[in-house]
C-alpha cells in the first residue's frame, strides 16, 4: 500500500540511534563508566529530564519513518503509482489533525472561525464568525462545548492513567524479576527508596513524569479528536501538528551536528595534543582563524553559498521533500564545520597534560606505535570531555535553529521547525484581536524541549566531571543575548 | 609588553590571511560568480550578455587569482583576489551590490549599533555579577536554589521569545515606548530602553549561573575567611574580595566582546528597526548582497582578534602576578 521512502536524514538519525544503543552495550560493560551513568540515575532531575526527552525523541523517530502513499489505480492502467508527497509514520498517526484544514486563523479549541465572514442565512446575507470545518463540528449547539471538553478532558486523562498503570506495572514487574525480589516488596522500593543505606536509580521521578506525561497526552488526544488544541495558523493549519513535526527538526538539528563536530574536533585535537611541532601549529592556526569569525557571519556566509548551489542544481532532487532535507543536512553540516574549534581546543588542551603521564611513557618506551598510544591509551580518557561537549552543545543548537531561521538562513522555508514557527508568527501580535497561539505552542515546546536538554546535560556534567569547568558555551551566544 | 602587543599584532596577520583566504573560496571557488550572477538575476533564462554586463559592473569580470592578459605586476593585481580580497587589509570594501559605499554605510550605522549595545553592555554586566554575588550571598538557602532555577529557565528560553515578548508587552500592552524606529541625539533614549532592557534581561540567566560558580570557588579560600575573620560585613568581602579575584575568568568572556560591540546586534536591530550595522548585515544576508557578508566577516574577525588582545591586556590590571612577555 506504501512504498518506504529513506530520506538521508532517516538514515543518519536511525545509525545514531544504534550508534548509541551499541554505545549503551559498551558502557554497561565498563565498570567507571556504568558508575558515571549511575550518578546520573541517581539524580531525580536528570531522570526526569531524561523521560521528557525521551517522549520528544520518539516523537521525532516515529516523524523519521517516511512513505510514499500508493495512489489509488487509474482506470484502464496496471501501473502503480505512488503520491508525489512524502509522508512519515507520524502523519499517519495524526492524520486528522494534518488533513483537517480550516480556511484561516483559529482560536485554540475554537468552535468560531477568528474573522467575520459574509453568510447566507435564511436568504439574508449577514456577517458573522462562521463554525469551523472540523473545531467542535461534531457538536450541535456550541454552549455544550465546555462540558464536551470537560468530559473529553476526562476520558482522556483517565485512559492515559490507564496506559501509565499498564507501562509502570509491567516495569516494575521486570525490576521485581531482575531482583528476585516480590512484587510488592519492590513496589515500595521504588516508590520510597531507601535513602540512608543506598542510593537508588530515581525511580520514581520517571514514574511521575511519566503520569504527567501520559495525562497531558491523553488530555490532548482526547481534544484533538475534535478540536484544534493550539488552533490554527494562518492558511488554516493545526498548530498541535505543525509543532509536533518542528520536534524532529530541532532534534536533528541538535544531533546530527555531533556527526560533523565530532570526528574533526577529535581527530585534529588528539593529533594537536600528541604529536605537538609543526602538526599543532597547523591545527592551532585552522581553529584559531575558523574561531574568529562571529559564528553567525560564517554560518551566513556558508549558507548563502549553499543556497545557491542548491538553487543552481535543482535536478538534484527528485521532490520537494528531498530538497528540504538535502538543506538540513548542509545546515547541520555547516553548524558542525563552525562550532567543532571550542571542543578540539579542550581535547588537545588535556591531550596535552595526558601525553606526559606515566603509563603513556610507559607504553612509548615498550614500543607501541603512535596511532596505538593515542587510540588505546589516550582516547578513552578524553571520552568524558567529548560526551559533556555533546550533551551541552544540544541545547545550543536548538535554540540557534529558532535564530538561523527568523534571520533566513536556517531550515527550508517549506520544512517545519519552530524557527519557521515563530518566523510565520512574529507579526501575528500585532494583529487585532492577539493571534496568539503559535507562538505559544512554540514557546512551551521550545521550552520543554531545551530545558530538559540543559537540565539533563548539567546532571551529565557533574557525574562525569564535577571539577571541570564548563562554560555555558553557546555558538550563538552573541547574537541571542 | 610593548614587545609583547607588537608580536601579538604581528600574529594576528597570518589569521587575517586566512580568514581572507576562507571567504574568498567561499564566496568565489565554491560557487563561479557566473553562478551568483545567474541567481542574483533570477530567472533561469538569463542571457550571458546579462550575466556579463552584471559582473563587469560589480567587478567579478577579472580572473580570479591570475591574470595572464595584464601586464607585469597588475598580473597579479588586476583580479578578483586582489580587487575584492587583499584591498581589505587598507580597509577599502568596495560597493554593495546596490552600488553603495560600504564603507561610508558603516560608518554612518556604526553610532547607532554602538548607542544600543554599549548600554546593555554595561548595564548587563553590572546586573548580572550583582545577581550572582546576591545569590551566593544567599547560598545554601532557598533562595539560591530559586534563583538558579530561575537562570536555568530563562537560558532555556530562546532569545526571539524575549524580544517579542518585550516587544508585545511594553510597546503594544503597556503603551509606554513606541515599538520600533531611531532617531538621533537624545530623542534616541526612548527607542533604545527597550532593548537595552530586553538583551539585558535575556543575557542574565547563563552569565549569572556562571559567576556564581565562580564566586563559589572563591568563597571558601583563606583570604575570604581572613577578611571575615577581621569583621567586614559580608557585602565587603564579597564585592571587594571575591569579586576582585574572581575577575580573571569573568574578563576572559567579557573583554573579547568590548570591540565586537562594534558590529551591533543582528536580532534586535532588525526586530526595533534600528538602522545599526547589525540591521545591515541582516538586510545584506535576505537580498544575498555578498559584498557586504564578505565585509563583515572581515570586519568581525579584525574585532575578535583585537577582542583577544584586549583581553591579555586587562589580566595584567587585574592581576599583577600577570606578566606578558
Amino acid at each position: 500500500m506504501f512504498r518506504p521512502v529513506f530520506l538521508w536524514s532517516d538514515i543518519l538519525l536511525w545509525a545514531m540511534v544504534a550508534g548509541c544503543i551499541a554505545l549503551a552495550v559498551y558502557c554497561r560493560r565498563q565498570d567507571y563508566l556504568r558508575r558515571a551513568w549511575r550518578r546520573v540515575g541517581e539524580s531525580g532531575v536528570a531522570m526526569a529530564s531524561a523521560t521528557i526527552l525521551a517522549a520528544f525523541v520518539s516523537v521525532g523517530l516515529l516523524d523519521s519513518l517516511h512513505y510514499q502513499p500508493r495512489l489509488p489505480a487509474q482506470e484502464g492502467s496496471s501501473e502503480v503509482q505512488y503520491a508525489p508527497e512524502v509522508l512519515s509514520a507520524l502523519d499517519a498517526l495524526v492524520a486528522d489533525l494534518r488533513l483537517n484544514k480550516e480556511k484561516t486563523y483559529s482560536a485554540p479549541l475554537a468552535t468560531h472561525a477568528f474573522a467575520k465572514e459574509t453568510m447566507e442565512r435564511d436568504g439574508v446575507q449577514t456577517r458573522d464568525y462562521p463554525r469551523l470545518k472540523w473545531g467542535g463540528a461534531h457538536l450541535e449547539e456550541v454552549a455544550g462545548r465546555d462540558s464536551d471538553l470537560a468530559r473529553r478532558a476526562a476520558s482522556g486523562a483517565f485512559y492515559g492513567l490507564l496506559l501509565w498503570a499498564v507501562v509502570v506495572g509491567v516495569a516494575v514487574g521486570w525490576m521485581a524479576l531482575a531482583r528476585g525480589a516480590p512484587y510488592g516488596a519492590t513496589c515500595r522500593t521504588v516508590w520510597r527508596p531507601d535513602t540512608a543505606t543506598t542510593r537508588p536509580i530515581a525511580w520514581r521521578a520517571v514514574f511521575v513524569t511519566l503520569a504527567v506525561l501520559c495525562v497531558i497526552g491523553g488530555v490532548t488526544a482526547a481534544w484533538a479528536a475534535g478540536y484544534h488544541v493550539f488552533g490554527t495558523d494562518k492558511v488554516g493549519q493545526d498548530v498541535l501538528y505543525l509543532s509536533l513535526k518542528s520536534v524532529r527538526t530541532a532534534l536533528l538539528i541538535g544531533t546530527l551536528t555531533t556527526l560533523v563536530t565530532l570526528p574533526l574536533a577529535v581527530a585534529l585535537g588528539l593529533i594537536a595534543g600528541f604529536r605537538g611541532g609543526w602538526w599543532d601549529d597547523a591545527i592551532q592556526y585552522l581553529y584559531t582563524v575558523l574561531n574568529s569569525i562571529p559564528g553567525v557571519l560564517l554560518i551566513a556566509a556558508m549558507v548563502l553559498m549553499m543556497q545557491v548551489i542548491i538553487d543552481t542544481h535543482p535536478e538534484w532532487f527528485e521532490t520537494a521533500a528531498e530538497r528540504a532535507d538535502a538543506r538540513l543536512l548542509a545546515l547541520c553540516f555547516i553548524l558542525g564545520l563552525t562550532s567543532w574549534t571550542g571542543l578540539c581546543r579542550l581535547l588537545r588542551a588535556e591531550t596535552l597534560k595526558l601525553r606526559e603521564l606515566d603509563y603513556v611513557q610507559a607504553a612509548r618506551a615498550f614500543g607501541v606505535g603512535d596511532a596505538r598510544i593515542m587510540a588505546r591509551h589516550i582516547l578513552p580518557n578524553l571520552m568524558h570531555i567529548v560526551l559533556i561537549a555533546l550533551v551541552m552543545d544540544f541545547s545550543g543548537l536548538v535554540l540557534s535553529e529558532a535564530v538561523l531561521s527568523y534571520i533566513g538562513i536556517g531550515v527550508d522555508s517549506s520544512m517545519n521547525s519552530f524557527g519557521t514557527m515563530i518566523n510565520a508568527a512574529r507579526l501575528e501580535l500585532s494583529r487585532e484581536p492577539v493571534v496568539w497561539w503559535s507562538l505559544a505552542a512554540a514557546f512551551v515546546l521550545m521550552l520543554a524541549l531545551v530545558l530538559a536538554a540543559n537540565l539533563f546535560a548539567d546532571a551529565v556534567r557533574d557525574a562525569f566531571d564535577p571539577r571541570f569547568q564548563w562554560r555555558a558555551r553557546r555558538i550563538l551566544k552573541k547574537v541571542a543575548a | 609588553m610593548i614587545a609583547y602587543i607588537i608580536r601579538r599584532l604581528l600574529y594576528a596577520i597570518p589569521i587575517l590571511i586566512g580568514v581572507n583566504l576562507i571567504t574568498f573560496l567561499l564566496f568565489f571557488v565554491v560557487n563561479s560568480p557566473d553562478d551568483i550572477a545567474r541567481m542574483q538575476l533570477g530567472a533561469k533564462r538569463v542571457t550571458p550578455e546579462a550575466i556579463e554586463k552584471w559582473k563587469a559592473e560589480r567587478g567579478y569580470d577579472k580572473p580570479l587569482v591570475w591574470n595572464a592578459a595584464a601586464p607585469g605586476v597588475a598580473k597579479a593585481t588586476d583580479t578578483i583576489l586582489f580587487d575584492k580580497s587583499v584591498r581589505m587589509f587598507a580597509l577599502d570594501f568596495g560597493r554593495a551590490d546596490d552600488g553603495r559605499d560600504i564603507a561610508l554605510e558603516i560608518r554612518s550605522r556604526m553610532g547607532p549599533s554602538l548607542a544600543i549595545a554599549i548600554p546593555t553592555f554595561i548595564l548587563g554586566l553590572f546586573v548580572t555579577v550583582s545577581f550572582a554575588l546576591l545569590l551566593v550571598f544567599f547560598r545554601n538557602t532557598a533562595l539560591d536554589v530559586g534563583g538558579v532555577v530561575l537562570c536555568v529557565a530563562a537560558m532555556s528560553i530562546s532569545g526571539l521569545f524575549y524580544i517579542i515578548g518585550g516587544q508585545y508587552l511594553v510597546s503594544k500592552v503597556w503603551n509606554l515606548v513606541p515599538i520600533s524606529g531611531y532617531s538621533g541625539g537624545l530623542d534616541a533614549g526612548k527607542f533604545l530602553i527597550l532593548p537595552v532592557l530586553i538583551s539585558v534581561v535575556g543575557g542574565i540567566g547563563a552569565s549569572a549561573r556562571w559567576y556564581r560558580t565562580l564566586f563559589l570557588e572563591e568563597i571558601n579560600k583563606d583570604y575570604v575567611r581572613t577578611a571575615r575573620a577581621k569583621g567586614l560585613s559580608e557585602l565587603h568581602v564579597l564585592f571587594r574580595h571575591v569579586l576582585k579575584n574572581a575577575m580573571i575568568p569573568i574578563l576572559t568572556g567579557v573583554v573579547v566582546v568590548i570591540p565586537l560591540l562594534f558590529m551591533g546586534s543582528l536580532l534586535l536591530e532588525s526586530f526595533f528597526g534600528i538602522p545599526g550595522l547589525g540591521s545591515y548585515t541582516i538586510d545584506a544576508i535576505g537580498s544575498q548582497d555578498f559584498a557586504v557578508v564578505r565585509s563583515m566577516v572581515f570586519i568581525g574577525s579584525v574585532l575578535y582578534i583585537v577582542g583577544l588582545l584586549l583581553t591579555d591586556i586587562s589580566y595584567t590590571l587585574v592581576d599583577p602576578r600577570v606578566r606578558l612577555k
